[in-house]
């Protein structure tokens, strides 16, 4: 009762002053707080913003000695060329290629694994698995790619158990059939563990007594999982989901960077490489920045997308 | 309790033993995925060199036993610069991140602040895009900072996902602890300091390990903008274990034996690089799931 009385005059008091007698309150009222986030807004305008202003280089022929402002404009010139390169083709093809994989078994395997957690019972068993599973998370890229390179070396340990099974035993990594494989394999291997904590605390989230009731009604295990567990983290999992589709076309560069050789070139150069190569180590500003705003607009509009379908079908978007 | 796990048991049909079954025998193959690599790289980083260089199949035990690769490792002066030049840049960051992403949660985490909708779409918006690899290195080139750790410890200064955790941690304190502060006459810089930072001590150590364990295990940034001998530990391990580096041999004159350890110092410069992130884990293992959750479920 109170408290509606209190927004009651909160909202007479906001009406009758003015905008300018706002500011002034809750400058007094919050002072410290915007004091303080100065320096936040300082580095997201100097190394966020300014850079976003930086993109227009794509649409000029930038030239280091004459800065980003006095370079000459040349439109879409540097995606025209994009697109009419030999390159183009192959580095979408490879991006999309990688994601689609990464998505269609990446995405579902912490999920699988959440839903076999759950189902065990003895929690001393389960804690110790989660902890064995969360650890590939915390070593760095460079560690698990010097790894990889060791394991799929042709007398390696991988090679070994080919070998015991009757297959032909060969530098895996030198392969151009088996990059995708490898790439997306050693990506669930390192994050299965730590992409499943959030499918467990959503699973946590659910009420137990719908378990019962389902139990009371006989249903057995499986039809619990599948109608009681799923349904329960379906929300988390279209949020996930959406923000997946966000960066279906950013296959980041530094696995692939470490990964791939002159064998593999052909398969595993993505987008996100190809804008490295040409941009940093060609010193081609203008047109790998191009390149690389495209990239981020697909995403974005894949993003959208995702976001507009799943509002549609269950009403649980984003945004 | 031991009633209810009574009447599980009872009604525990043959299949869903089986599925039981099959459900640890995953689980335990899973764990052993896991963990073989890591076994394999401690168990090669002490084996002898070229009894380890002529194994072929499961490494399951040593071949040989010899620490020489350690000393080695320890003694190499490029690996002894780029762990210290790691710690440089921990010890420049980490205050800089840990100090700006209090200050941004404070603030996202605030009620009855007028323009809160605002700057949050302000910052938000850096989610979802931005300005690319090439327009970031051409502004750091521009604020000359390229060829400086300041490029890595202001470019990474603040991660908004580790300010939306901590503010989600702000926002489950009890909101009477500081409205009687308020009461009481405290400005906000007390309630901040003396009633929120004490009680997000938690926080700040899941804080402590996510923004640690990205330098620690960062190289990119650390490639493009230094120069070589201002290069971390990551860059030096790249070297070792993708480009195949010569680490492992001895280059001094006065050496009696010439000992080589071109296999084994790789194993134990990533155990040398990985031992601090194992030993501070099972500490704060209690704090980041908890961390990870109030990040995105939808509530």
């Amino acid at each position: 009762m109170s408290e509606r009385k209190n927004k009651a005059v909160a909202v007479g008091s906001t009406t009758t002053k003015t905008f300018g007698q706002r500011v002034i309150i809750d400058w007094k009222r919050n002072k410290w707080k915007y004091i303080l986030l100065i320096p936040v807004v300082l580095y997201f305008l100097i190394f966020c913003y300014k850079p976003m202003y930086g993109i227009i280089i794509a649409f000029k022929n930038y030239k280091p000695s004459r800065g980003i402002i006095d370079s000459q404009w040349v439109g879409f010139q540097h995606f025209r060329n994009f697109f009419t390169s030999r390159e183009c083709f192959r580095v979408v093809k490879n991006t999309f290629a990688i994601s689609f994989l990464s998505i269609l078994f990446g995405f579902p395997a912490p999920i699988l694994l959440a839903l076999l957690l759950n189902e065990i019972k003895n929690q001393k068993f389960k804690r110790v698995i989660q902890t064995v599973s969360y650890l590939p998370h915390f070593v760095s890229v460079v560690i698990i790619c010097g790894l990889i390179k060791t394991f799929c070396l042709s007398d390696g340990v991988i090679n070994v158990i080919i070998n015991f099974f009757g297959g032909q035993t060969h530098n895996l990594l030198e392969d151009k059939n088996l990059f995708y494989t490898i790439f997306v394999g050693t990506d669930i291997w390192q994050g299965i563990g730590w992409g499943s904590i959030i499918y467990l605390a959503a699973i946590a989230g659910i009420d137990q007594e719908q378990y019962e009731a389902a139990r009371i009604d006989g249903a057995g295990r499986l039809s619990q999982i599948l109608h009681i567990t799923i349904p329960g983290i379906l929300p988390t999992v279209t949020v996930l989901f959406i923000m997946r589709m966000g960066s279906v076309l950013s296959v980041g560069y530094e696995k692939v960077l470490l990964l791939y050789n002159p064998v593999t070139y052909e398969v595993a150069d993505v987008i996100s490489t190809y804008v490295y190569r040409v941009g940093l180590v060609n010193a081609q500003y203008s047109f790998s920045t191009a390149v690389s705003l495209l990239n981020s607009v697909v995403n974005i509009v894949f993003l959208t997308l995702t976001n507009t379908i799943c509002n549609k079908v269950n009403g649980s978007g984003l945004f | 309790m031991k009633d209810n796990k009574n009447q599980a048991k009872v009604r525990q049909s043959g299949s869903s033993k089986m599925f039981d079954f099959c459900n640890y025998v995953f689980m335990i193959l899973l764990g052993i995925i896991t963990i073989y690599p890591f076994y394999y790289v401690v168990v090669a980083s002490v084996s002898d060199n070229t009894q380890l260089q002529f194994f072929k199949g499961i490494l399951l035990t040593p071949q040989g036993f010899d620490l020489g690769a350690y000393k080695m490792a320890f003694q190499n002066p490029k690996l002894v610069r780029g762990f210290w030049n790691t710690i440089k840049i921990i010890g420049l960051q980490l205050p800089v991140n840990i100090v700006l992403t209090l200050f941004c949660a404070n603030f996202l985490a605030a009620k009855n602040v007028m323009f809160k909708r605002s700057l949050t779409l302000f910052m938000m918006f850096t989610m979802y895009f931005g300005g690319g690899l090439i327009p970031v290195y051409l502004n750091m080139r521009d604020l000359g900072l390229d060829r400086s750790v300041w490029a890595l410890v202001l470019g990474n200064a603040l991660s908004l996902y580790n300010a939306i955790i901590t503010k989600t941690a702000i926002e489950g304190i009890p909101e009477s602890l500081s409205e009687s502060a308020y009461i009481d006459g405290a400005g906000e810089l007390t309630v901040l300091f003396k009633i929120i930072l004490p009680l997000l001590k938690p926080t700040i150590a899941v804080l402590i390990l996510y923004y640690g364990v990205a330098i620690w295990n960062g190289w990119f940034q650390a490639s493009i903008y230094l120069s070589n001998d201002q290069l971390p530990m990551q860059n030096i391990l790249r070297a070792i274990l993708i480009e195949n580096a010569d680490y492992g041999t001895s280059s001094s004159a006065g050496d009696v034996v010439a000992n080589t350890y071109t296999e084994t110092i790789k194993y134990a410069a990533v155990v040398i690089s990985t031992v601090p992130i194992i030993t501070i884990y099972p500490f704060l293992q209690k704090y980041f799931a908890k961390g990870v959750m109030v990040g995105a479920v939808k509530g």
